[in-house]
């Protein structure tokens, strides 16, 4: 079953791109409780700064290698535009209201967004292919695979193994844990939620901006291709727990490997892979695989 | 202020004869995507279509016989709605068009759900509508229509002009596959493509028909499984940004090295992505469009005038628009003949436009089927080479409307199961 | 009493519809009748919001409503809008009672989201099958009222007050559910749902029922909708639906059983003038409506209408 090396192979990939759309939607929501669907525009800004960026960077034929730094930068440069602005500016006054209300308002952000992505860079596609190309390839299983997507899976771990590190390592990671576990109790022994809040938001996007803007070089950027992403980041998030960074690792391998199954051997599943994945995970353990222990009000 | 008002309200009456002759202006409603992913490649060239054929037509600079000054003497506006959001709220525009906007008649959608939607409404309003680029085969095949047209072929002469091509292009063809949109379009082109193939060269076999959701964008698994299969074909109706992922991730891989690439939209990707389109790709343009269409005076005069305006070639949407506003034209005007040179009705339009012949920069344009509404062309399939940094096509081969499409009355599915009959 | 006078009120509205609705341009009487599917709709949603969960999925609901009624039409030739309503509430109660039984455990946002997978489940299955036209979709076979084809000047206005008999017939319904002791349980179960079973009254059974009730609702908009519409497709199913119908019931308030309906004509309002007036940028001009609506009127719509009483 020469299948298999193939099979394993896509489902990875595919994993490290959810896993590294995904991650930024749990942590937002493991530290704020909020529903983001602004997460969507991020990953949209991302691509369209990065495919520009690095289009412009090497149309002046700049060193390519560094395209890659551009891609970063980019994302990186556009999330501090618009990420404070947005919970700085808006959300900080709203985080009293209903979880869904503040759903909602992050939706109404988001069409804003994607109307803003529209005036600044138009309709047209835009693509970068040199990045994707620039590292050859390799083979398995006599199938031909653009080295790039180790990127992705390098990105992937990363973005995974630092998270964990932070938020279990550092100082500044188990402050952040103390909000996520009792932000009330928090703020009265003098931890700056606030700050917190702006810092986790603006990360968790910066996230997401990061995943677009690598993907990228392997599509052509064009409008309404944050929509997309959103629907998938959440299947993953709450498969593997909201607010759980393990959990979204799991969540995002076990979609990726039955959606690179499906497509192997039985194609015509493949629309409902995700969704059924998500019902029946939800069905065994209704909070997800690792959800966060929350206790229970009498 | 009283004795003014009453003399600027008799003027006005006075005046309203000379309104109601042709002078009115023609007040057209015009529909197609202006955001969301079918916004660049299809309704934006569409939009950029429709604002210069209307121009030169107000300006009178339409070549012969489109010269007079927009439809019959009367200048045209435009009312312009975008096609984006759900089937109800495109109904719900159609509504305001006609009713609250009071337009002569509309010329648009892009969607095939929309057209599907809209023709009964259409024909309940009696609006004179002409869908202009929407491929379902249903619209006329499902049922009949006074109001409702369509000036571009559908999309059954797309599968079926590749298939054709295909069994030419390579000798020996002994399987295929198909990479398409898990969507009415997606599948109804390989449902086609199929069928057609398996009709031309018996005993053909299928390796495997991939059918990612609309807009999944990365194909990785779907080219590995292709590329796996070892098929002589891959047939693909991908459009927009899934084309371009699709070439953008499959090229790298040489997903179309072993297996000769079929894409049926091809032409809208062939500027862009010039230098990643591998040669001896089979591209379609959906018809005698783009590098395709004949060279005519309306061609010369389209291609030249918009290129000019717009710094980009005209892809086939913005094609199926000119000639759509053309058709329109020469139907407005022939009514106008025939009653005797007053604006003419819906209906007196419709009857003029029914079984019309007439040419645009696509080239002959024949309203022969679902009982003279809906329009057949012959298309034409080429293989892509890079010229310089340009991409063209050689080995073109064109083929007749009567090959491509099925005699009215006759439903495509129908038609090529029973081996094309004529 | 305010009991009559919610009754009052919906009786006038209805009596409003079916005398003014005569001298109202057609492209209003089918704004209104849209109104009003998704008014149900949102009702239904308003009853589930009452007990602190939201369905990101009564699209689903929505979806059977229309396809059932489309169905009949395309298969029996049943073209009347009441039994066409009446074939979407049954159908759309019968999945409910199903899938409630799942669905009941579930709080917060795993209940909105597992509500959400299941609709795109539909969804999926509905852009798979070809039988069902796939996302090209079905047309729907005229209306008829009582097995009269009304003439073409007077369908809108049939059909419009066919829509108000629905909508405030099944608000008043609502209205009176909610003066029930189970109609009463849902703020208390939002609040502490321990509490509740402690007093001895069950939660999941509450949940179900308003579950059930809250689809049976979508499921006559969603048939109202078909054959206004004259057009049924899977997006009905999609969550972006869902969205809009979750909008509709945070514009109007969980004030009154009226409020979905205002909220679906406002919501129906700016979005044709988004559309009229910034055809290329209508998503950010109804993002800003709605943020705007959010962030100043946060109770609702309802919330101008009622004066709060300060204790």
């Amino acid at each position: 079953m020469d299948q298999i090396g193939p099979v394993v192979v896509d489902g990875i990939i595919y994993s490290a791109w959810l896993f590294i759309a995904a991650v930024g939607l749990t942590l937002i929501y493991g530290v704020m409780k909020i529903v983001n669907v602004t997460h969507g525009s991020f990953y949209a800004l991302g691509a369209y700064a990065g495919a520009s960026a690095a289009g412009a960077w090497l149309a002046r034929g700049y060193p390519p290698m560094l395209s890659y730094a551009v891609l970063l930068l980019a994302a990186v440069l556009v999330t501090l535009v618009f990420a404070p602005l947005i919970e700085r500016g808006l959300l900080r006054f709203m985080y009293a209201k209903d979880e869904v209300v503040i759903l909602l308002i992050t939706y109404a952000l988001f069409l804003i967004l994607e109307d803003t992505i529209k005036l600044i860079w138009g309709v047209d596609p835009y693509f970068v292919a040199q990045p994707y190309a620039l590292l050859g390839s390799f083979e398995i299983g006599g199938l031909r695979y653009p080295t790039y997507n180790l990127i992705l899976v390098g990105l992937a771990l990363v973005s995974g193994g630092g998270l964990a590190w932070i938020l279990r390592g550092t100082r500044v990671g188990k402050l952040l844990l103390t909000v996520i576990h009792d932000p009330e109790m928090s703020r009265a022994m003098g931890v700056n939620v606030g700050r917190f809040y702006l810092v986790t938001f603006t990360f968790g996007s910066m996230l997401a901006a990061i995943a677009g803007s690598f993907t990228a070089p392997t599509v052509s950027v064009v409008p309404g291709l944050g929509v997309d992403v959103i629907v998938l980041s959440f299947a993953v998030v709450v498969i593997g727990g909201l607010g759980s960074v393990p959990g979204a690792a799991l969540g995002a391998v076990i979609v990726g490997l039955a959606r690179s199954v499906s497509v192997h051997y039985m194609p015509q599943v493949e629309l409902f892979v995700i969704y059924s994945v998500m019902a029946v995970v939800l069905a065994f353990r209704p909070r997800g695989l690792f959800s966060l222990v929350e206790p229970r009000r009498i | 202020m009283r004795e003014l008002k009453k003399l600027a309200i008799g003027g006005l009456i006075a005046l309203a004869p000379l309104g109601a002759m042709a002078q009115a202006p023609v007040k057209i409603g015009v529909v197609m995507f202006l955001s969301g992913p079918a916004a660049s490649p299809f309704g934006v060239p569409a939009k950029n279509a429709a604002d210069f054929v209307f121009d030169e037509l107000n300006a009178g600079k339409g070549p012969a016989p489109y010269g007079k000054v927009g439809f019959g003497g009367s200048k045209i506006e435009t009312v312009v709605i975008d096609e984006a959001g759900s089937t109800t709220t495109q109904v719900t525009e159609f509504r305001n068009l006609v009713q609250r906007q009071n337009v002569d008649l509309v010329i648009g959608y892009i969607s095939s759900g929309n057209c599907l939607a809209i023709a009964p409404v259409a024909e309940e309003l009696k609006k004179f509508t002409n869908l202009f680029d929407c491929g379902t085969p249903r619209i006329f095949e499902d049922a009949s229509y006074k109001y409702v047209f369509r000036t571009s072929p559908t999309a059954t002469m797309d599968s079926v002009g590749a298939a054709l091509y295909v069994k030419e292009a390579k000798r020996g063809i002994k399987s295929i596959a198909g990479l398409n949109q898990n969507y009415a379009w997606g599948q109804d082109s390989w449902n086609d493509f199929e069928a057609s193939m398996k009709q031309l060269v018996p005993g053909i076999e299928v390796k495997t028909s991939q059918m990612p959701k609309l807009f999944a964008g990365q194909y990785n698994a779907e080219i590995s499984a292709l590329l796996g299969s070892g098929a002589d074909v891959v047939h693909s109706s991908f459009w927009d940004g899934d084309l371009e992922a699709l070439i953008l991730q499959g090229s790298p891989r040489g997903l179309f090295d072993k297996s000769l690439g079929v894409l049926t939209t091809g032409e809208t990707a062939m500027h862009k992505l010039a230098a990643q389109i591998p040669d001896g790709t089979v591209l379609g343009a959906r018809g005698p469009f783009g590098p395709y269409a004949p060279d005519n005076a309306y061609n010369r005069w389209f291609s030249k005038g918009y290129e000019a305006r717009f710094k980009a070639p005209p892809n086939y949407a913005s094609y199926q628009m000119a000639q759509a506003i053309l058709g329109t034209k020469a139907a407005w005007e022939k009514a106008m003949a025939a009653n005797g040179g007053k604006r003419p009705t819906n209906e007196e339009v419709g009857a003029a436009l029914e079984r019309l012949s007439f040419e645009g920069p696509g080239g002959v344009v024949r309203m022969a089927n679902g009982k003279g509404h809906q329009a057949i062309m012959e298309t034409a399939y080429g293989t892509t080479k890079l010229v310089g940094d340009k991409l063209t096509v050689i080995n073109v081969q064109r083929y007749p409307a009567e090959t491509v499409n099925p005699p009215d009355g006759v439903t495509s599915t129908d038609w090529i199961k029973s081996g094309f009959k004529k | 009493m305010k009991r009559d006078r919610m009754l009052f009120l919906l009786g006038a509205a209805l009596a409003a519809v079916i005398a003014g609705g005569p001298l109202l341009p057609q492209w209003a009487l089918f704004i209104l009748t849209i109104a009003f599917a998704q008014g149900l709709v949102a009702l239904g949603l308003m009853l589930l919001l009452r007990a602190g969960l939201v369905s990101f999925g009564q699209a689903l609901y929505y979806c059977i409503g229309a396809y059932t009624a489309g169905g009949l039409g395309r298969a029996f030739g049943v073209s009347d809008v009441f039994l066409q309503m009446i074939a979407g509430a049954a159908m759309a109660a019968l999945v409910a009672f199903v899938l409630g039984f799942l669905l009941a455990k579930y709080r917060g946002i795993f209940f909105g989201l597992l509500s959400l997978a299941l609709s795109m489940i539909l969804y999926g299955l509905i852009v798979k099958s070809e039988a069902l036209g796939s996302t090209d979709g079905l047309n729907v076979a005229r209306s008829t009222l009582f097995g009269v084809r009304p003439a073409a000047d007077w369908v809108r206005y049939a059909v419009a007050v066919a829509a108000a008999f629905a909508g405030l017939g099944a608000a008043t319904l609502v209205h009176l559910f909610l003066k029930t002791p189970l109609g009463r349980l849902a703020p208390a179960i939002k609040d502490n749902e321990i509490r509740v079973e402690y007093m001895g009254a069950s939660v999941r059974y509450a949940i179900h029922v308003q579950y059930v009730i809250a689809a049976t609702l979508a499921g006559v908009g969603g048939a109202l909708a078909a054959t206004t519409v004259g057009h049924i497709d899977p997006e009905m199913a999609y969550w972006t639906t869902s969205g809009e119908f979750i909008f509709i019931a945070i514009l109007a308030g969980t004030g009154s059983v009226l409020a979905p309906f205002l909220g679906a004509l406002l919501f129906g309002a700016i979005h044709g003038l988004a559309y009229d007036l910034s055809p290329h940028t209508w998503q950010m001009s109804l993002g800003t409506a709605l943020l705007l609506v959010i962030v100043f009127l946060p109770e609702g719509l309802w919330s101008l209408f009622v004066r709060r009483r300060t204790a």
